[in-house]
């Protein structure tokens, strides 16, 4: 292997070796990294809890127990459900009827162990809920300005033509699916999957949760109408506040059996001092 | 490389360590006393974007619930309301009293002669769901005129009819809201007479917060100074009852 470093074309940088320690992860992105992941858990469980009082979605300008809903999770005696539209399915045991630590039942939409508090309380519930949504959306006000400051979103996020190749994009797809992740040089970068993961959750999923949590203020509405305009009315708001969640929770999934399948102690080290190993490169096979 | 093993049992020590935790934060007057602090937030930060005349949504009348659900209680059990609701409230008298100069006893035509405001809103349960429908009555803000608000009162509250426990429904509502176009005290809703489940002789409508603060049933409208010595201090039942915010406009 010849000593001289490399050059990356692209910023004149010097593109690091395997088994080079480097510094992965800005100081606003790891801040806000930690801070945005509390912040989710508990908007999540605290929502889980709210989302108990009215366990049904609907869409358009007004919905309640006598308009039809296009999700519910509910219970027929002891039998839990959650229907999507017109397919049901039984979830007794986890969702609608469950048994709480004391193992009473409870008809519920969603058991203890995923909401705060894990018993039913909807003032609580906001509560937490209405107060962790200022740290949410000052956090992701504060990563933006300070990731155009320090350029991270130039330097790391966008995303080339020669990336966005339905090819390329399918090459990697394959090489994760085989569980061949990047090494060398290319694993102190974002993959394209990465980029278009982490932009998807900081432009696109975390300001829709948002914007649709305001839009079911009805103070918030009075002075913003357009908030109800661009969702189509609260309930549709609603909806796709809820259906954001569901995207914000398969990325949260995704993202940790990614870090657990690269490296762990690395990643999380690289996530809090910024320091990482890049990984040695792949021996050339053949 | 994490053994599967601990990582299993890392993740259920993490996850109930997380839930026993939070559980005790919520139940630690401390803590709570921070995340009280949004409502705050809330209220400042609302009432700058809204301004003081921002006017909730008015809908079409196509726009309206097919079937409009009861919230809350279904009707007052005392014997004084029912002998009220038996003569179609003919001698059900509202009281406006308080740090008023001219206290009033209006009866349901008088408050059906002053002028109405007519309006298809969208009522916002704090549980979630919605309803649309048409309100009918008095804006309260005239009536208060009448009665001569004092420059002392700071919130206008609520006495009702219903009652939980022995402890009779209440609400409160500042100025700014006291005062608002949409704020009326309906007298009819979808072109009839306010039916007893939805809070007949009359109901408030608060249109940019919450339903709970939306009160039913009302008797007596009370100017005040403060609230935080009426009845657990928090401005309303719900507030005093469980801990709601006050200010419910989100």
């Amino acid at each position: 292997m010849s000593d001289e470093p490399s050059l990356d074309l692209q910023t004149a940088r010097l593109a690091p070796h395997g088994g080079d320690l480097v510094v992965r992860h800005r100081l606003a992105t790891r801040l806000w990294h930690w801070v945005n992941a509390l912040a989710l858990i508990v908007m999540l469980m605290s929502g889980l809890m709210i989302f108990n009082a009215h366990p049904r979605l609907y869409w358009g300008h007004y919905g309640a127990n006598p308009d039809p809903a296009w999700f519910e999770i509910g219970a027929r005696g002891n039998h839990g459900f959650a229907r999507l539209g017109s397919l049901e399915a039984p979830a007794t045991g986890v969702l609608g009827v469950w048994r709480d630590v004391a193992g009473t039942v409870q008809r519920r939409a969603f058991p203890y162990w995923a909401t705060i508090p894990s018993r039913y309380s909807l003032a609580d519930a906001r509560l937490w809920h209405l107060a962790f949504a200022w740290l949410l959306a000052l956090g992701l006000l504060g990563f933006m300005v300070a990731s155009l400051v320090n350029r991270h979103f130039r330097r790391d996020l966008t995303i080339s033509r020669a990336e966005i190749r339905p090819a390329h994009v399918w090459h990697d797809i394959k090489e994760h699916a085989r569980l061949r992740f990047p090494t060398g040089a290319a694993a102190a970068r974002y993959g394209i999957l990465q980029k278009l993961s982490y932009v998807g959750v900081i432009f696109i999923l975390l300001p829709l949760i948002i914007l649709t949590g305001l839009a079911m203020s009805p103070a918030m509405t009075s002075g913003w109408a357009w908030l109800l305009d661009i969702f189509g009315g609260r309930q549709s708001a609603r909806s796709l506040h809820f259906i954001a969640t569901v995207g914000l929770v398969a990325f949260t999934v995704v993202h940790v059996v990614m870090v657990l399948l690269t490296g762990p102690h690395n990643q999380m080290r690289a996530m809090i001092s910024g320091r990482y190993r890049v990984p040695l490169e792949r021996a050339p096979q053949g | 490389m994490i053994g599967r093993r601990s990582l299993l049992g890392g993740l259920a020590l993490g996850a109930g360590g997380l839930l026993s935790g939070c559980d005790r934060l919520n139940a630690s007057p401390g803590f709570r006393g921070l995340l009280q602090g949004a409502e705050q937030l809330h209220y400042r930060s609302q009432r700058l974007i809204a301004g003081s005349g921002a006017l909730a949504r008015e809908y079409g009348r196509a726009d309206m619930s097919p079937l409009f659900r009861v919230n809350g209680s279904s009707g007052p059990t005392s014997a004084a309301y029912a002998a009220l609701a038996a003569n179609s409230f003919a001698d059900w008298r509202l009281l406006v009293d308080g740090l008023v100069a001219r206290p009033l006893r209006l009866s349901l035509s008088d408050l059906g002669r002053l002028p109405q405001r007519a309006q298809i809103t969208r009522h916002d349960c704090v549980e979630g769901w919605s309803a649309i429908g048409k309100w009918q009555g008095p804006q309260l803000g005239p009536i208060l005129r009448v009665a001569g608000l004092s420059s002392r009162a700071n919130f206008i509250v609520f006495h009702c009819a219903d009652e939980s426990n022995g402890v009779p429904y209440y609400e409160s509502i500042d100025l700014n809201d006291a005062l608002h176009p949409q704020t009326i005290l309906a007298l009819l809703m979808n072109d009839h007479r306010l039916p007893v489940p939805h809070g007949a002789p009359i109901r408030l409508r608060v249109e940019r917060q919450l339903g709970y603060k939306h009160a039913k049933f009302v008797m007596r409208i009370e100017a005040r100074e403060r609230i935080d010595d009426l009845y657990l201090g928090k401005g309303g039942y719900w507030e005093d009852r469980a801990d709601y915010a006050w200010y419910a406009g989100i």
